[in-house]
């Protein structure tokens, strides 16, 4: 059916339930993955500082809070945030790509993008990526179900040392890794800048380029802190 | 100059489309995109076919009418409107393909004429203020911060377009929702319908069909009246306020 204009005037405008509303769920709940991200890979650093060290930050997070809070206590209520901010940021984003794409069901024959940078027209694959690889690194990392290198299951989170060691003497696991890492960096560049846009703190040219250097900023940090030690397993910096 | 034109051709709403190519020869410098089209359409009156339809008013840069998009471009390769765009722009020897706006909001009339009449509407639900009627108010009786009046005077160029929702990809109309939300918000007059205004008009935004921003920032890139993004922080932050105060 060709495009036809809706005649109809709107009777009950409610700015919950605007576009508007759907971006301010994806903003918060992607800030809420910056600042989880952040945490997240200071204790991976600590890789560097030995098996030790690593595995006792890693008992330590479940001991967090105690004996205020049950042992993994703090854990689950950071799991269960997360979960529920992965499911608004993912429902908000599939709502949104839907509308843009019936917005426009005729396509041009020829479009230039002459602004937007690669990153941000990248944002719905990218996002894909990343949703791909989280489940991935859950089955990998948290549950403990894949270690190619020794084959052993479930005991070998008890030693998350050397579960990350082995993974990344895995050169396609490696790879893998790698990639997502890419797909974040594309994420935050345009993530950031643009979350705090929709939260309406870019009234000027001046805090809008500034928000644009956080971009660039938390995109380098936080995927080339992230790619540091699967890189330094590779090289022999890590080792068990 | 010589050209050769692809130009996207149809009979009417429901009738299906397609892109014509044309031979144009004798083509000045000096023309205006518009006139390049006039010239054209000269030509076609004489082989007997149907002159290509296209919209314009004003011809000079002011009433938003013109539209085309000119090689994936709203309004063309310059920061201007299709009227004000000229051939000087062109080589001898180009390709030009020229489609109408495509958004589904924007359905096409016939040829590259789009009906635009969602704006209106979109104007209808909140683009206004209410005043008293009867003699002039005293022009300084309610005074404006001269930085905000700026502000408002900048965006309030807008000429409704439409070449933001053309230039976006995800069909969004928020930098023109943006220049009339900031155009009045900034202004005392506008104070009292401020937020019951952006609640309506972006309702209406997206009862029209127009996508939601994703802050790409292809429509500041081609709007003529180079109106900028942050027109769309201020859309969404006085959305959030609305919010808050239960609108
Ligand atoms: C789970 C998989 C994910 C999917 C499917 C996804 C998808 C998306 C999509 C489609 C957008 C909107 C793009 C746009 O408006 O241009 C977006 C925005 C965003 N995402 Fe994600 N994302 C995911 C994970 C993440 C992660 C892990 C982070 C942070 C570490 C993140 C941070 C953000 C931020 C900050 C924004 C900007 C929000 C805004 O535009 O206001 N996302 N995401
Ligand atoms: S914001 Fe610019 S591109 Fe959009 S309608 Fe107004 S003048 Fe046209
Ligand atoms: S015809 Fe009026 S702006 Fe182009």
């Amino acid at each position: 059916m060709p495009p036809v204009a809706t005649p109809t005037l709107v009777k009950t405008p409610r700015s919950t339930r605007s576009t508007i509303a759907l971006k301010l769920v994806m903003a918060v709940s992607g800030l809420l993955f910056i600042a989880f991200t952040l945490v997240h890979m200071y204790g991976n650093l600590k890789a560097f500082s030995g098996q030790e060290k690593f595995n006792d930050y890693a008992h330590h997070l479940r001991e967090l809070g105690e004996p205020i809070l049950p042992y993994e206590g703090f854990l689950w209520i950071t799991r269960v945030g997360l979960l529920v901010a992965l499911v608004a940021h993912v429902t908000a984003a599939v709502i949104l790509a839907r509308r843009a794409g019936a917005a426009r069901r005729d396509k041009y024959q020829v479009k230039r993008n002459v602004a937007s940078s690669l990153s941000s027209r990248t944002m719905r694959w990218g996002g894909a990526t990343l949703l791909i690889f989280i489940i991935w690194h859950l089955i990998n990392f948290t549950a403990g179900k894949v270690n190619p290198q020794t084959g052993e299951t479930g005991d070998a989170a008890g030693d998350p040392y050397s579960l990350l060691v082995d993974t990344f003497s895995v050169w396609w696991m490696t790879i893998i890794y790698l990639v997502a890492m890419l797909a974040l960096a594309f994420h935050l560049h345009h993530g950031t800048w643009s979350s705090i846009q929709t939260l309406g703190y870019t009234n000027t040219a001046s805090s809008r380029a500034r928000a644009k250097q956080a971009g660039w900023l938390l995109a380098i940090v936080i995927a080339g802190g992230y790619s540091l030690v699967p890189l330094a397993v590779l090289t022999g910096i890590i080792e068990k | 100059m010589k050209l050769t034109l692809k130009i996207w051709r149809q009979a009417n709403a429901s009738a299906e489309g397609a892109v014509h190519t044309y031979e144009l020869d004798g083509v000045s410098q000096d023309m205006s995109f518009l006139e390049m089209l006039d010239l054209l359409n000269e030509q076609l009156l004489t082989t007997g076919e149907e002159p290509v339809a296209f919209d314009s008013d004003c011809r000079e840069g002011i009433c938003g009418t013109c539209s085309l998009m000119i090689n994936g471009q709203a309004h063309g390769p310059e920061v201007t409107t299709t009227c004000q765009l000229h051939m000087r722009s062109f080589k001898d020897g180009d390709t030009i393909t020229i489609e109408p706006w495509r958004a589904d909001s924007f359905p096409v009339v016939k040829d590259l004429i789009v009906d635009r009449s969602a704006f209106d509407r979109i104007i209808q639900s909140g683009g206004f203020i209410s005043a008293n009627t009867g003699s002039a108010p005293e022009a300084n009786s309610v005074p404006a911060p001269r930085d905000k009046a700026q502000r408002a005077f900048n965006v309030a160029t807008c000429i409704g377009c439409g070449a933001c929702v053309a230039a976006c990809p995800n069909g969004s109309a928020s930098l023109f929702l943006g220049a009339k939300i900031t155009h009045l918000g900034e202004l005392p007059q506008g104070q009292p319908e401020r937020y019951g205004r952006v609640t309506s008009m972006v309702a209406q935004h997206d009862h029209e069909g127009f996508g939601g921003c994703t802050n790409i920032g292809e429509c500041a890139a081609a709007c003529p009246k180079e109106i900028p993004l942050d027109v769309i922080s201020q859309l969404n932050k006085d959305l959030r306020t609305a919010m808050f105060k239960g609108f």
